[in-house]
């Protein structure tokens, strides 16, 4: 049987992982414009995705009595594609020309 | 406990499965959708790592490395069509 | 003939990464790992960057951590934004000026961009010489432009030991 306090320390994670996921989803819901709905997902899925897979690994680290790192990777890919894939979908937009909030200041480049 | 907190946890991230499924029907234009599609990708692979969790098996994990990778595969293609109208420079 | 040998710290990576893919740590993965990324080191050479000489090691530990703190914090950022009344957000386009030339470095600096407070990065000037970036709370452009400056550009300079211009 598992230790109370490991019991607590993985759901901690999982919480705060589904909960951040979650905020990334209603950012992306309710943002007025594509550029600001852009910030929803590549921060907080990040770090929802990172928090699940923590608690992952420290699970099968307790599961399987040995250490179980290949739960990592998968963080270390979505950091590096986030921003990425972000990029890329900024750029298009860019040259789509998406509607804009009427506040945003500054004005995106024509490419 | 720990099962009790993976049911919420779930009905957290399916609630979050709904919210992107609302943008991409109702996306006003091409990148919102594919935004909301990487989104879908990112909470799937959560979802999945959480039955392998509930499951206490190890194979769910090469599928949630999968999907991250065809997501990501997937967004820069999309991306790379709109903005030259081909895939490959 | 010789074979030219690549580089150690790539074929360390893939062999690290390998390892972690097979989750075990015995010799014979460690051996084959290492034979399969240097196999794979030398058929792609054409394609692999060459890195800037690392001058501290040490710093790029702490720049490391330090992102990492400053990703958990954007996080609480923006979930304060996104949860928040809609007239809180003042969203703008910015231009950074760059003063860092090295491919890699300019990569590296547009994914940390990416990651922290309430800033994507959305394009590239064909000189490399500005950044244009989006930021969620764009009420004071100055401070957005000096924190990047000081608190990730100057730092990633310093690290590796490039030319500014």
């Amino acid at each position: 049987m598992m230790p109370f306090w490991l019991e607590l320390l993985i759901s901690f994670l999982l919480i705060v992982g589904s909960v951040f996921a979650l905020i990334g989803a209603v950012g992306l819901y309710r943002l007025p414009d594509f550029f600001m709905r852009l910030h929803g997902p590549t921060k907080a899925t990040t770090l929802g995705v990172g928090g699940i897979i923590l608690a992952a690994m420290i699970f099968f680290t307790y599961h399987r009595q040995e250490f179980s790192g290949h739960e990592l990777l998968i963080t270390f890919f979505l950091f590096i594609t986030a921003p990425v894939s972000a990029h890329m979908m900024a750029r298009a937009a860019m040259q789509l020309k998406v509607r804009l909030s009427a506040r945003t200041q500054g004005r995106p480049w024509e490419e | 406990m720990l099962g009790y907190v993976m049911v919420f946890c779930a009905a957290l991230l399916g609630v979050a499965v709904i919210l992107n499924m609302l943008r991409l029907f109702m996306g006003p234009d091409v990148p919102d959708r594919i935004l909301a599609l990487d989104t879908l990708y990112i909470n799937a692979l959560a979802l999945i790592i959480l039955l392998g969790i509930q499951q206490q098996s190890t194979l769910y994990f090469e599928a949630a490395l999968l999907i991250a990778v065809l997501g990501f595969i997937s967004t820069v293609a999309f991306s790379k069509h709109l903005l030259h109208g081909d895939i490959i420079d | 003939m010789s074979i030219n040998w690549p580089k150690p710290f790539p074929v360390f990576l893939l062999t690290l990464m390998w390892l972690l893919l097979n989750n075990t740590l015995s010799l014979g993965h460690i051996l084959l790992g290492l034979i399969l990324s240097t196999v794979i080191c030398i058929l792609c050479r054409n394609f692999l960057v060459d890195l800037p000489p690392l001058k501290k090691p040490f710093g790029l530990c702490v720049f490391v951590i330090r992102v990492f703190f400053d990703v958990v914090l954007a996080n609480l950022h923006v979930a304060r934004l996104v949860l928040g009344p809609e007239k809180n957000l003042h969203p703008g386009f910015i231009e950074v000026p760059m003063c860092i030339k090295d491919e890699f470095l300019l990569a590296t600096l547009a994914c940390v961009v990416s990651l922290t407070p309430g800033t994507v990065s959305a394009g590239l000037s064909a000189d490399h010489t500005k950044l244009l970036i989006h930021a969620l709370d764009a009420s004071q452009p100055e401070t957005l432009i000096s924190d990047i400056k000081v608190r990730y550009e100057a730092p990633l300079m310093e690290i590796f030991r490039c030319s500014a211009t």
